[in-house]
């Protein structure tokens, strides 16, 4: 096979230098090259010197070589290695060769024994190096190949004792891949003992060169069993001189205790025993206060996943054991939890508070704990910022897992808030909220946490009430005190005023019994005196409003206590801030008509009275009935309202509203199409079979439309051609509906599709018309999951009157604050536009680093855009919105007849019609601007 | 046995006045050179006559090491150099050669211009001090001569602040000066590479504490000071002008910043201003959130802390105000005091220790009543807060560093004997080592071994790494022949024949020879091949060879068989081996020995 390639490739050799004798112009030549590997023989021929052969060798590798040719050039390259003399040559070509064997679809089979001959022959370590290096790509080119793998194995054995680092290294990287594990490598000299690989690589660890051990370490990672003898050597390594080493032991230790965790060993020097995981557990505990700081990232990071472990030695690791001057000394949290349940207020106004206490005996006083003593403690106040950041990884990953160990580490995640770099103060306000459902803050752990909602960091802030949202509290006292705090910060930062409601929201409906003693306190109310009505634009009594009525929610007793304003005040909130305030049942007022018997009815019954509603249209047989579009316009009207009470089934609700609105107005049917498509999540493959069906109903209508209007066969062949299209590929894309489809339009379309395909375009639309005409309500199936893609822009709130007077020509900064729900990979689809009244609009596309994530399924845009425009004569309003884009493959395929079906119904389509394939998602928001000419 | 010697002139089971001598492969090196703080006589320095009764020092010491700029460790500086007389040259780091003059300019002030001391140096004398000093880079391996060189490691404590490996030779010490395991506001942790000295030598003095997380430290002085604020009072903070002033100040930057604080923070000026400038200088001496972020701002740069006019006191509205000194026993400090004392919602919070009798130690204790000076009182009414910012490290702390550098002898300083006697006793029980505290004035020395260096030939090398198993195990050693050359300093390991040839020698054979008696009744060339066959069956792998000439080979070994002339049964076997052949020679000698067994043909 090989002579037959090589014949095959010097004929193209000699065809190749034919041409060259025919003056060709050299562009051509390469153009009408055969093979590559005959132009890198002639290069590799011509080459007088090593640099030249270098070189040629280098401008090949940057070319793709196809995989017919692969074996031609892999016999030239051994060719010319056998006769190479440079070192820096025969490198290059042995990783030519690892590269080779590479390619897709060539089996490296057929150079292994060149290569295992060339590796026995080799002197320059650098180039066996690099031979093993190739011999291990081929290794793993062929996994399927014992004795392949085998003779590797054997190879990288032979060449351990090198005297180069480089050659062992690679040696042992050979092992660590391929070296099996069941059968144990016989030596080819028969006698010798029967070693298997994990021997052999274990006793590397011993070497004397760190990189080796770090080879031979990384090695028997990979090798992930019968490890349990390498044990005692890896945990000696953990004291090496060398970073690398340290870190890969670390990581070997981590593998053990993960593969045996349940093993006893020896505590050396008594004879007690212990479980494998806690005696890992405790070693790398150890390594938190290594000297090197990526060995300390390791560590931490190790200890997180070390599920495990036992809570005794859990625990540990938040155990400093503080002394002072011998005698045992209790921490400031210890202390600071004493005062709380021995009923005082923290006082720390004595100066020997902390006085130490007990005498400590000498000997039982270990400076260097064995084990894991107060490994977090020194991690979380490490020098480098990334090593605390990897503490309170772990520390969030073990509490979960713990929720004794959750209790526990909380002061110390609160300690946290208080470090000097953001990034590590944000990290633990997520993790406390984490883990924040095992948990209950004490006050004065409250009172610390709160302390932070001063911080002028708005992700701070925002992070901390998200936290706030979920955590329990004790007392009524904590709740008053959060509350104070939050209206601190409301009064400092106005902005946060959402923020800051949603939060008492969630304060207020978890904690009621908590808030019911309090609530005359705050709404100030008196048994005698009437008080003067608060504000109600004060969002601060908005704010304690919210908290009120949300707990009122679950505790019928509270409504007794409120006044008569407060009852006018819950209508007017109970509409404008539907979102914060729940219905009530409250006694005795005709307000609360239609709250009351929403809050009878539980969901069930609203999904029921969708139910019945769906049912209801879908008796309609034929849009054109008589009364029909009544019906459903009374139905959309009744599922509106639906999704505003329930806001349970508000998705669902709003879904099956548009939908049949969509067949009641097929004029918008395309917008809206799209819309349905793109604005919602969680949408199954039936569904979007519905939708799409609806807008081939859509095209239909609108060839029948075309047809009427427009003289000329010509546009009207085309479009028939583009329809017919359409209908193939929506068979093609939802064949598993199909059977849902029965007897709709499209149902009846494929069955008239032979005819259809042949028919004339005039006869096709006058046998769409009837078919549509026919074609009954496709039932829609209510979706598990509907998620409606929404945006609220909450700055700019356009509000203001003043205007934003700025020099025209120049630019302004407009500050854009926006929540989106929903909305799947909001980077690349949101935009935002901006609409100036002579018509014109921009779209801007924020950048991605404006984006947060404050929770799951939420997004938060932050981000400035510019507004510049020439002069005007008075001040005057710009509406901003965000956009969602979408990308539909037949987006394209629609522009064409969108113009013509937009000239047809003139009107219909708004002027300010939204941008090419974009959906507006937000409520415009208007803005007062003035440029004002600029002064000369 | 070499020996390295250690006398501690100060900080010898004490605390203040640090000044070490060590000795070490001949030369001598003082470390640190300071001043008590408790003392204003003779003993405020160190005992220099130990070295010297009269004249100079400069011929016998080889170099001085100052580890950072605080008082007690550079206080007697210009004392020695210019009073005493020194003219070597002085080390220290760049930021400490900028900070001490501006710290002994003001000690000098202290005791000549207010308490009228004479006899004192002058700032003349200082300034010629400086001159002498050379600057040290971190990592920097300086020579100071063709022996002793040294090298700086960073220790945390304060700005500059170092730990020197002083080497000579293959003998070493590291001197830690004072240093911080834990990172603060505005410096790292004290680190070392796993340098192996023969001797460490620590300071001590938090020897039985373990500390608290600082954290919580800091949260509860943050608290205090946004509590009283917020209440509208006025804090005052009394610190000494360098080192903690900086953390606290960094600590309150950051914190107005955070939290958008308004209220003003006032530092009283005076050497701080100085002080600062240089913090600002020498941001590669800081921690890393300094060192990342200056280049948008320095973080010394201070936003919100502005300098201090008496007149500010008076001002109403909350504030912060640090003053020097610490105590409260004189000056800016105690000035504020008085005016703010009387009112309840101000606060006034230590950062450190207090001496006995100052007033600060007072109010710490609990007086509410103050005598003044002229008879009159002061009511105390204002807050006292007492907060603990220390920067020195703790019992785990110094078992830490002990772990990274790994010391064969431990030496401790700088701290209270009692408590240097348990750190003593924990390390000597963790890490089987010595540990040593010697008492001012007293010496100890530590022996080393140090390991001789040996020039080997590559040939040598070689032919063994040829002869021996498949790779150097570095555990295990392994014997080696070779002739070891002593000349001119230097040590060299060549093989036999290179030594010979090099030192001109002729080679001269050794060899033993030896007869064995045996009973064999055969005749003599019989019991030859007898001896013949038997060898061949216990030497295996071994050339073995029956001469024509009635002898036998064993390798290089020759055995011949006469018959005795009394006896003819008796043969009389003679052996014959080189020197180099004694093992093999003397194994057949005693098998020989033992007779032949019968059964051989």
């Amino acid at each position: 096979m090989a002579a037959h390639l090589k014949k095959r490739v010097y004929e193209e050799f000699s065809r190749v230098v034919q041409i060259t004798h025919e003056e060709a112009p050299a562009k051509k030549l390469r153009l009408s090259k055969p093979s590559k590997s005959a132009a890198l023989h002639i290069d590799l021929c011509k080459a007088t010197n090593s640099t030249d052969a270098l070189q040629y060798l280098l401008h090949f590798a940057r070319k793709p070589v196809e995989v017919e040719s692969v074996e031609g050039v892999v016999r030239i390259l051994l060719e010319h290695y056998y006769k190479e003399t440079d070192n820096s040559v025969r490198l290059k070509i042995a990783s030519l060769l690892g590269l080779l064997s590479k390619t897709q679809g060539f089996s490296p089979d057929c150079i292994v024994d060149d290569a295992i001959n060339t590796l026995n022959n080799e002197k320059s370590h650098q180039v066996l190096a690099q031979l093993l290096d190739t011999l291990l790509v081929i290794g793993t080119q062929l996994p399927e190949s014992p004795t392949v793998r085998l003779r590797l194995i054997q190879m990288a054995c032979k060449h351990l004792s090198d005297t180069y680092f480089g050659v062992r290294n690679k040696c042992l990287k050979l092992l660590g891949c391929l070296g099996t594990v069941d059968a144990p490598l016989t030596k080819d000299n028969e006698g010798a003992d029967v070693r298997d690989v994990q021997t052999i690589i274990s006793d590397y660890f011993g070497d004397q060169d760190p990189r080796v051990r770090t080879a031979a370490l990384k090695a028997m990672v990979g090798h992930r069993h019968h490890l349990m003898y390498v044990c005692l050597q890896a945990c000696r390594l953990l004291t090496d001189d060398y970073e690398q080493v340290r870190s890969a032991a670390v990581q070997m230790v981590w593998v053990l205790s993960q593969l045996y965790p349940e093993s006893i060993v020896p505590i050396p020097s008594s004879n007690e025993e212990i479980r494998l995981v806690d005696d890992a557990f405790g070693k790398i505990s150890h390594m938190v206060s290594d000297g090197s700081w990526m060995v300390r990232v390791q560590a931490a990071k190790t200890l997180g996943s070390m599920l495990q472990v036992s809570p005794h030695f859990l625990e540990q690791t938040l155990d400093k054991k503080l002394m002072s001057d011998l005698r045992r000394k209790r921490t400031a949290h210890e202390r600071a939890k004493e005062l709380f349940t021995s009923g005082e207020f923290s006082s720390g106004r004595k100066w020997a508070d902390d006085a130490p206490k007990e005498k400590l005996d000498r000997n039982t006083v270990y400076l260097i704990a064995s084990g894991a003593c107060g490994a977090f403690v020194h991690g979380l106040e490490d020098e480098m910022f990334e090593v605390r950041i990897a503490a309170v990884d772990a520390l969030s990953k073990l509490a979960r897992s713990s929720p004794s160990f959750a209790e526990k580490c909380l002061d110390f995640l609160v300690d946290m808030f208080n470090d000097e770099i953001e990034e590590v103060r944000l990290q633990s306000i997520h993790v406390l909220r984490e883990i924040s459902t095992h948990i209950t803050l004490r006050e004065d752990q409250l009172d610390t946490v709160l302390a932070v909602l001063e911080d002028s960091s708005r992700d701070i802030r925002e992070a901390l009430h998200e936290l706030i949202c979920y955590t329990n509290v004790s007392t009524k006292e904590c709740v008053q005190l959060a509350l104070l705090e939050l209206l601190k910060n409301l009064n400092k930062y106005p902005t946060d005023r959402n923020s800051v409601w949603k939060c008492l929201k969630f304060l207020g409906s978890r904690h009621p019994t908590l808030v019911l003693p309090l609530v005359p306190e705050l709404l100030s109310t008196h048994p005698y005196f009437d008080t003067p009505e608060p504000d109600m634009d004060d969002p601060a009594y908005i704010a304690v409003l919210v908290l009120v009525f949300n707990a009122a929610k679950s505790c019928p007793t509270m409504p007794a206590l409120f006044s008569d304003h407060t009852f006018r005040h819950y209508a007017y909130l109970r509409d404008s801030l539907s979102h914060l305030v729940p219905p009530l049942r409250l006694p005795g007022n005709g307000l609360d008509l239609v709250d009351s018997r929403c809050s009878s009815g539980s969901v069930e019954s609203a999904q029921l009275f969708l139910q019945q509603s769906l049912n209801r249209v879908s008796t309609i047989q034929n849009l054109e009935a008589p009364g029909a579009q009544e019906l459903l316009n009374f139905t959309i009207r009744d599922l509106q309202r639906l999704g505003e009470l329930q806001m349970e089934l508000a998705g669902a609700a709003d879904f099956c509203a548009t939908y049949l609105r969509c067949q009641l107005l097929l004029m918008k049917i395309l917008e809206e199409t799209y819309k349905l498509e793109f604005l919602y999540g969680g949408l199954e493959s039936r569904q979007v079979a519905t939708i799409h069906h609806v807008r081939l109903q859509a095209k239909a209508l609108q060839l029948v439309l075309t047809a009427r209007t427009r003289q000329g066969l010509d546009p009207l062949i085309s479009s028939c051609e583009k329809f017919l299209q359409d209908i193939e590929s929506f068979q093609r894309l939802f064949l598993a509906e199909l059977p849902h489809l029965q007897d709709s339009f499209v149902d009846t379309l494929l069955e008239l599709m032979p005819r259809l395909s042949s028919c004339k375009p005039v006869e096709m639309v006058k046998i769409l018309q009837t078919t549509l005409r026919q074609s009954g309500l496709l039932q829609l199936r209510l979706p598990e999951q509907i998620h409606r893609a929404t945006a609220t822009i909450i700055e700019p709130t356009g509000e203001s009157d003043n205007p934003l007077r700025f020099t025209t020509g120049l630019v302004v900064a407009l500050d854009i604050d926006a929540t989106l729900e929903h909305v799947q990979d909001p980077q690349n689809t949101v935009k935002v536009q901006v609409l100036y009244p002579d018509g014109q609009s921009h779209v801007i596309h924020p950048k991605p680093g404006d984006f947060r994530k404050p929770a799951p399924d939420r997004h938060r845009l932050i981000t400035q855009v510019y507004l510049s425009h020439t002069a005007w004569t008075e001040p005057s309003q710009i509406e901003v919105r965000l956009l969602l884009a979408y990308s539909s493959s037949s987006t394209t395929s629609l522009s064409a007849p969108k113009l013509g079906w937009s000239d047809s119904v003139d009107g219909l389509q708004s002027p300010e019609a939204a941008v090419e394939g974009t959906i507006p998602f937000s409520k415009p928001v208007k803005v007062y601007i003035m440029p004002k000419p600029a002064r000369r | 046995m070499p020996e390295i010697k250690v006398t501690p002139l100060g900080a010898g089971q004490d605390v203040g006045r640090s000044c070490i001598l060590v000795s070490i492969g001949g030369k001598n090196i003082m470390l640190d050179c300071g001043m008590h703080m408790g003392y204003n006589d003779d003993r405020r320095f160190p005992d220099f006559s130990y070295i010297t009764q009269n004249g100079r020092l400069t011929e016998f010491l080889d170099c001085v090491i100052i580890s950072h700029f605080h008082l007690d460790h550079c206080g007697a500086l210009p004392f020695m150099s210019e009073m005493v007389g020194y003219d070597g040259p002085i080390y220290m780091t760049h930021p400490t050669k900028a900070i001490c003059p501006i710290l002994l300019e003001d000690f000098r002030k202290i005791t000549v211009d207010k308490k009228g001391e004479t006899n004192f140096f002058t700032s003349q004398m200082i300034k010629d001090c400086m001159k002498k000093v050379v600057p040290l880079n971190l990592h920097q391996t300086v020579q100071v001569d063709d022996e002793l060189e040294i090298k700086a490691y960073y220790a945390g404590h304060v700005l500059g602040a170092a730990m020197v490996h002083i080497k000579v030779g293959s003998e070493s010490v590291v001197y830690t000066g004072d240093y911080n395991m834990t990172p603060d506001r505005h410096l790292g942790a004290a680190w070392i590479d796993k340098c192996r000295p023969d001797l460490l030598i620590s300071e001590s003095t938090y020897a039985t504490t373990i500390r608290d997380s600082k954290r919580c430290r800091e949260r509860d002085f943050l608290k205090k000071v946004h509590e009283s604020i917020e209440r509208g009072g006025k804090v005052l903070i009394p610190v000494f002008a360098l080192g903690r002033a900086q953390e606290l100040c960094i600590l309150l930057e950051t914190f107005w910043e955070r939290m958008n604080l308004k209220a003003p923070i006032y530092f009283s000026t005076g050497l701080t201003e100085k002080a600062n400038h240089y913090y600002k200088l020498f941001i590669t001496w800081t921690n890393q959130k300094i060192r990342k972020t200056f280049v948008q701002r320095n973080m010394f740069e201070f936003k919100h802390i502005k300098a201090f006019d008496r007149s500010y006191a008076d001002n109403p509205g909350p504030m912060v105000v640090f003053a020097t000194p610490g105590m409260l026993h004189a000056g800016q400090s105690l000035q504020i005091f008085k005016k703010w004392a009387g009112n309840e919602k101000n606060m006034v919070i230590m950062p450190g220790y207090c001496v006995q009798g100052t007033i600060g130690h007072k109010i710490l204790n609990g007086q509410r009543k103050l005598e003044m000076e002229g008879r009159s009182t002061l009511d105390v009414k204002l807050q006292v807060e007492y907060m603990s910012f220390s920067a020195h490290a703790d019992a785990k702390g110094i078992m830490q560093l002990i772990r990274m550098a790994e010391p064969r002898n431990m030496l401790l300083v700088h701290g209270e004997a009692v408590k240097m006697e348990f750190l003593k006793g924990k390390i000597e029980q963790e890490f089987s080592i010595d540990c040593h505290m010697p008492a001012n004035g007293e010496t100890v020395a530590v022996t080393t071994n140090p390991s001789v260096p040996v020039d080997i030939s590559l040939n040598l090398l070689k032919r063994e790494m040829a002869l021996g198993g498949p790779l150097p195990d570095p555990k295990k050693p392994r014997t080696m022949h070779g002739t070891l050359i002593m000349k001119e300093n230097s040590l060299k390991l060549v093989s036999s024949e290179q030594a010979l040839k090099e030192l001109g020698l002729n080679e001269h054979q050794l060899r033993f020879t030896c007869r064995v008696q045996l009973q064999d009744p055969h005749s003599d060339s019989d019991t030859l091949h007898r001896i013949y066959t038997h060898l061949k069956s216990v030497l295996k792998g071994y050339t073995i060879q029956h001469l024509p000439d009635g002898t036998v080979m064993v390798e290089s070994i020759v055995i011949k068989v006469s018959s005795c002339a009394e006896d003819a049964n008796t043969k009389v076997l003679l052996l014959s081996w080189s020197y180099q052949d004694e093992d093999l020679g003397s194994f057949l000698s005693t098998l020989l020995k033992k007779g032949l067994p019968s059964g051989l043909c």
